[in-house]
């Protein structure tokens, strides 16, 4: 991220509330997570010790430190999505995807990134579509009613060509 | 068009696309219009069609390849009947005229006699899915700010406080707190800046009427914070929206801006001395930033830790100063508070529980949506006579209310009225009214595990009761569900529930082993079973 495009950014929030949030999750959405050398020059600029800007990037789970891949799976882990086969869901797509994991994050928060950087495999606690339980999201597209049956349908609308493995 | 999040997840934005094209194709005099949410969730998506004098016709479960019939039916001045979900001839906004659509189309239902709106009486979502929430003039023609008129130019603060009081309005964040005394507490403190909070940050997975609220009519929030802050003498407001919800954050972000261009916010508004300033801050994943004083660190920009109260947030909140926090629904039943008084409110709802409450039902039972109901209504109303039972014929074993912080209540006791105390008697909260449904297909064991694996992933790890407490829980849940636990692991199960009940610093600690201690009540047999190995 250029320097100035990071002015930018800082100008947007002009009042102390909800500031530095608010540039965090602005770069987030741009770059897709928060890079290394982004969050020194933010910290100066702010006059922040880095380790501040470090402590909110890894207490909040909508930041993330590492790239993430050109698409990002989403599980919902919600109670309606457990209730309704969330996990069944998870297991499908690392399938799919060529993902592991072991099995005691099974249902707390995992990070799945492809060896060729395409997807990656995240879970949400809720996406507020319960009713459409169980619900994932690829990028900003929410998917309701999801079957593992229904999953390599849903991953070929983002260019997935099949097993990776 | 029905075009909340959920709406467009079910393919309302295609249907939209679809109804737009067929359109243009004609030299038709329709408005084709976006609308929130009406809350049968499951019969999206929903279209309603108002034809001069005619019904307002709602269809469900409209599909892009409808759109050509719709439109030619409506040419021919009627509806695809074969479409139809139900009638409404007229409907009761509350605080305005009463919209009088018109009658006809006799062969299809009316609004009132279908099972799942029967028993639901809307007050909140008394807009949500008849009026376009990104335009505040609908929200206008439905008597929208006519109460914040009032209030700044027929009553003082206190008198709008009293009528908060009179209401019995208890928050709906979950604590069940009289909103009316709150306001005084920070109204009473002495300082120059006081701030008002609206908590969007709606962290209970399996709860989503807040989303709805925010998405379906966002006026009406603003409306109660402007009135909140006037009474309080705040003059600055944040909306904490949780990152999760951006068609939420989107349609506030308009709302705010048409009412700062209709003078409803920023200086001198209805030429009065009153000036009010308000901002959205969004969330960034975390569930314990729900509670009061993690979620005002959060806006200061610092990691979402809970502090030990006192000092309240009345006292010292946000950059300490005096702040009044509630929850998005509390703030959207002060409108009608106002314009109808708050003794025609108590009249609703039960003893100390006035009002309706906006539960949303999900997970396994057939039909799933938003409910409002008056406080006190049965638990089997809502999960037989709206939800009409369990899925395929299967036998409804339990609801988990509350989220995360509440318990899991047996079929047995579905008598229990939904309300603040009566739902904590058999061990559960009302939380904010999320209600999961299982069936007997459902592990009990299982659920509880579940949602110790979340309160421990969410702990913030500041007090040690909860943090190391809840490890050891999910350990020996772990060491239950591969059929390796023993009696005695039971009986720590149950000693250390109590000791983090006890000794946590937050809410979330202090209710955390709730699904624990209620599935151990009601469910012991589910347990026992795992004593024996793997069933
Ligand atoms: C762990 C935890 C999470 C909470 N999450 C929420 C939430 O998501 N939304 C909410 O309105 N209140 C939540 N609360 C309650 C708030 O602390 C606060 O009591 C509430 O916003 C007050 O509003 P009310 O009086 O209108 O209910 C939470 C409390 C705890 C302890
Ligand atoms: S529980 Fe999955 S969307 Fe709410």
């Amino acid at each position: 991220m250029e320097p100035q495009r990071l002015e930018e950014i800082i100008g947007r929030y002009p009042t102390p509330t909800g500031k530095i949030l608010g540039i965090l999750e602005h770069i987030q959405r741009e770059m897709g997570y928060l890079p290394k050398d982004v969050l020194k020059l933010l910290a100066k600029r702010l006059e922040l010790p880095l380790s501040e800007l470090y402590s909110i990037a890894t207490f909040y789970s909508f930041f993330t430190l590492e790239a993430l891949g050109r698409h990002v799976v989403t599980v919902c882990m919600g109670t309606a999505c457990h209730v309704k086969g969330a996990p069944e869901l998870v297991a499908s797509l690392k399938h799919h995807l060529g993902v592991e994991m072991d099995e005691t994050t099974r249902d707390g928060k995992f990070l799945l990134t492809t060896d060729d950087g395409e997807y990656t495999l995240t879970s949400a606690r809720c996406f507020g579509a319960c009713s459409m339980a169980p619900v994932l999201r690829v990028d900003n597209k929410i998917f309701g009613y999801v079957t593992p049956e229904r999953i390599p349908s849903i991953l070929k609308q983002f260019g997935w060509e099949g097993n990776h493995h | 068009m029905g075009l909340a999040t959920c709406g467009i997840a079910a393919g309302g934005d295609k249907v939209f696309a679809a109804l737009k094209n067929a359109l243009s194709q004609r030299n038709l005099q329709v408005l084709l219009t976006r609308t929130g949410c009406i809350g049968y969730c499951r019969e999206e998506p929903l279209v309603s069609i108002h034809l001069p004098g005619k019904s307002l016709i709602i269809l469900h479960r409209v599909a892009e390849t409808d759109a050509e019939k719709i439109v030619e039916a409506v040419a021919a001045e009627t509806v695809p009947q074969d479409l139809a979900l139900c009638r409404v001839e007229e409907w009761d906004p509350i605080v305005g005229e009463k919209l009088v659509f018109g009658t006809g189309f006799e062969d299809i239902p009316v609004y009132d006699e279908i099972p799942y709106f029967a028993p639901q009486r809307k007050i909140v979502l008394r807009d949500a899915g008849l009026i376009n929430p990104e335009e505040i003039e609908e929200y206008i023609a439905v008597g929208g700010y006519s109460a914040l008129h009032k209030a700044l130019t027929a009553m003082t603060p206190e008198e709008v406080i009293e009528e908060v009081i009179a209401s019995g309005l208890r928050g709906r964040g979950g604590g069940g707190f009289p909103t009316g005394m709150k306001w005084n507490f920070t109204k009473q403190e002495k300082s120059l800046q006081k701030y008002i909070i609206c908590n969007a940050d709606e962290g209970d997975p399996g709860a989503y009427m807040n989303r709805n609220e925010m998405e379906s009519d966002p006026h009406m929030i603003l409306e109660g914070m402007l009135i909140g802050a006037y009474a309080i003498g705040a003059r600055e407001g944040v909306i904490y929206v949780r990152a999760e919800y951006p068609l939420a954050i989107q349609r506030l972000t308009r709302a705010i801006a048409q009412a700062r261009d209709y003078g409803l916010i920023g200086k001198n508004i209805f030429g009065t001395d009153f000036s009010f300033e308000l901002t959205i801050a969004e969330g960034a994943g975390a569930f314990v930033c729900g509670e009061e004083t993690a979620l005002i660190a959060s806006i200061e920009g610092k990691t979402g830790r809970p502090r030990p109260r006192p000092p309240f947030p009345a006292q010292k909140g946000l950059w300490g100063m005096p702040t009044n926090i509630n929850n998005v629904e509390t703030w959207t039943n002060i409108p009608v508070i106002i314009q109808k008084g708050g003794a025609w409110f108590s009249r609703i709802g039960g003893e100390k529980n006035s009002g309706t409450k906006v539960f949303s039902l999900v997970g396994e039972v057939q039909r799933v949506g938003l409910v409002e109901v008056p406080l006190g209504t049965p638990i089997q109303t809502l999960v037989y006579d709206v939800g009409n039972g369990g899925i395929e014929g299967r036998k409804i074993k339990a609801v988990q209310t509350g989220g995360p912080s509440g318990g899991c209540i047996p079929a047995s006791l579905f008598d229990t009225p939904m309300d603040y105390e009566h739902l904590t008697a058999v061990g559960s909260i009302m939380g904010s009214g999320g209600v999961v449904v299982m069936d007997e297909l459902t592990s009990m064991v299982d659920t509880a595990r579940f949602f110790i694996g979340f309160t421990n992933e969410e702990s913030c790890g500041k007090c040690v009761p909860c943090r190391e407490g809840l490890k050891h829980m999910l350990m020996l849940l772990d060491k239950i569900l591969v059929g390796k636990a023993t009696e005695s692991d039971m009986a720590t199960l149950e000693e250390l529930s109590g000791v983090i009940k006890k000794t946590s610093l937050c809410g979330l600690g202090q209710t955390a082993p709730n699904p624990v201690l209620t599935t151990l009540k009601y469910f012991r047999n589910e347990y026992d079973a795992y004593l024996k190995g793997v069933p």
